[in-house]
């Protein structure tokens, strides 16, 4: 194996003396006491928050303003802590929603056992469960850690909804039962 | 005003010393405490922090501008860490000598707020135009009191150390004493060229600082110019073994944190832990009162700008008797020597936030290798050169 020799060169008088070394250090210092702080004051300013940034589980509604969630409990089967409890419940008759069948009666994420893995939103294929920007969950008893239906469409919200998978199906139904009835 | 001040002549002159060292150190004590928010606020500006800046007080806070400016710079954290010392428990460890672990904080801080009294602080003229220092005693021994009374601090910290009667805490102790011991010889030797040479044959002999001020607001280009500019191996010699008698950075080998828990303070807390502090912070102010006396001309404005020149200039550009009135003259010189006090409080802070600490093999190699042959030679040198222009 080849070996290199280093040269190491002699410190000169200046090095050995130390003091033009702590002359440029304290120029370096009090350039950084002059420099804006890098400190975020959190409760006042927020960080940034980047896309994809997998924060709180919650549900979310269509961009009229219907609830997607259909029920199907993929995302209470996939959650690797049991985090996500769903009591499937009808939809009620006559509405235009009839064609999902179901729609949960109960939905309840427990954010002490939730470890934000995104797997809900990754199964869900209703595209009703997003993981979203919030960050900061806090409460004052486990009861409270719970996040229950109502809470979790009003942290979720409405997203802009890329497929319209049913109104194209109905729209396609539709056209079928024209076309080639 | 004239009144009030008959009126302070007439008391007693034990009531009159008495008044004059509460306000010496009514001046000093808040100084030595602020500094430990100084010391926080220069780290975290120095790393790019804001440093604490949350705490805030009911009514005191709520004053529109001056409240959030407060808070800002963490005052009312500092009356919050002042009333915590004050308040908590203070707990004894079972293991320690209780006369001498109660008696280290006290021996810490009486030398180094003693210093205090032989070290002047401003001057004003009197009605003959001659030059009259501010100091709480006018003693002719000035220097070697303040060494004799700020050695005896060292005991302070061995006391404690010993007392503690734990493994960390004793060698704190040896390292306060060995390292103070050391630096206090090339202290020592440093500042014996400036008063080899203000002691001109034919003078009289004095070792009293206002002399050394006196030296260097003489006219002309040398008579002008502040000690470190004549002396400047001296002055070096002194900084840095000030910074090494005071314990900072980057010799804080007693306390050295990451080797020795907290060294000599390990087992105090509370108000006893902050005396400590407080000793250590008017060690600081002391020695940098002495360096500026020594070195950095006392309480004139700038090198070779006396005071006087300053209020003659200030009296003649704008004509107002009230320039040179005592009390302004006096007030004016006070402010001149503390801002010197504070930006060289400022720069031991500094200091502490760019230089790592030293080993400690590395700081006996530079107090008996280095510093001190060095001052011997500066010594030898000056006093040689001296006895060329003054004999």
């Amino acid at each position: 194996m080849a070996v290199i020799q280093v040269q190491r060169k002699p410190l000169t008088l200046a090095e050995r003396a130390y003091l033009p070394q702590i002359a440029a250090g304290l120029k370096i210092t009090l350039k950084h006491l002059f420099a804006p702080n890098e400190t975020l004051e959190y409760p006042e300013q927020r960080p940034a928050i980047p896309a994809g940034y997998r924060g709180v589980p919650t549900l979310v509604e269509d961009p009229n303003g219907r609830e997607k969630c259909v029920s199907c409990q993929l995302c209470e089967f996939v959650c690797p802590p049991k985090a996500i409890r769903i009591t499937p419940g009808s939809v009620p008759e006559g509405g235009d929603r009839d064609h999902v069948e179901k729609a949960p009666a109960a939905f309840d994420i427990d954010m002490l056992r939730c470890i934000y893995c995104g797997l809900c939103q990754e199964v869900c294929p209703e595209e009703a469960i997003f993981l979203q920007n919030q960050y900061s969950v806090s409460g004052y008893s486990r009861a409270e850690m719970v996040n229950h239906k109502d809470r979790l469409y009003e942290l979720g919200g409405v997203l802009p909804d890329r497929h319209f998978k049913w109104d194209k199906k109905k729209a396609a139904e539709a056209a079928a039962a024209h076309g080639h009835a | 005003m004239s009144t009030l001040l008959a009126r302070f002549f007439e008391l007693p002159l034990f009531v009159q010393d008495l008044l004059k060292g509460l306000a010496v150190i009514a001046v000093v004590f808040p100084i030595a405490s602020a500094c430990s928010m100084a010391e926080r606020k220069v780290s975290a500006w120095i790393q790019g922090r804001p440093g604490p800046n949350r705490t805030v007080v009911p009514w005191l806070g709520w004053i529109p501008v001056v409240g959030p400016v407060l808070q800002r710079l963490g005052i009312f954290q500092l009356m919050a860490d002042g009333l915590k010392f004050l308040f908590k428990e203070e707990p004894v460890p079972r293991q320690v000598n209780r006369l001498y672990y109660v008696l280290a904080p006290a021996i810490a801080i009486i030398p180094a707020f003693t210093t205090v009294t032989v070290v002047p602080f401003g001057a004003y003229f009197d009605p003959q135009g001659k030059i009259i220092p501010l100091a709480l005693s006018h003693v002719d021994v000035g220097i070697l009191a303040v060494f004799a009374v700020a050695s005896l601090g060292v005991y302070s910290l061995i006391l404690a150390g010993w007392a503690s009667n734990s493994k960390y805490p004793f060698l704190g102790g040896i390292r306060a004493s060995a390292q103070l011991i050391s630096y206090e010889l090339s202290l020592t030797l440093a500042v014996v060229p400036v008063f080899l040479w203000i002691n001109a044959p034919g003078t009289g002999a004095s070792l009293s600082l206002e002399r050394a001020v006196a030296f260097q607001s003489q006219p002309g280009f040398w008579g002008g110019a502040w000690f470190v500019f004549v002396m400047p191996v001296s002055a070096l010699i002194f900084l840095i073994a000030l910074f090494a008698e005071t314990n900072r950075q980057p010799f804080d080998m007693p306390e050295s944190e990451s080797d020795l828990v907290g060294g000599f303070h390990t087992e105090y807390g509370a108000f006893k832990w902050a005396l400590f502090f407080v000793a250590e912070y008017a060690n600081m102010i002391v020695g940098s009162g002495v360096f500026i006396l020594l070195f950095l001309g006392g309480w004139n404005p700038l090198p070779w700008v006396p005071l006087s020149a300053l209020i003659g200039g200030l009296h003649h550009a704008t004509g107002w008797a009230f320039w040179i009135h005592p009390a302004v003259v006096g007030l004016l010189s006070i402010a001149i020597f503390l801002g010197k006090i504070l930006f060289l409080l400022f720069f031991f802070m500094w200091v502490r936030w760019t230089v790592p600490r030293f080993r400690y093999d590395q700081v006996m190699k530079l107090g008996w290798r280095t510093l001190l042959p060095l001052a011997v030679a500066n010594l030898i040198a000056y006093a040689i050169g001296i006895a060329f222009i003054q004999g």
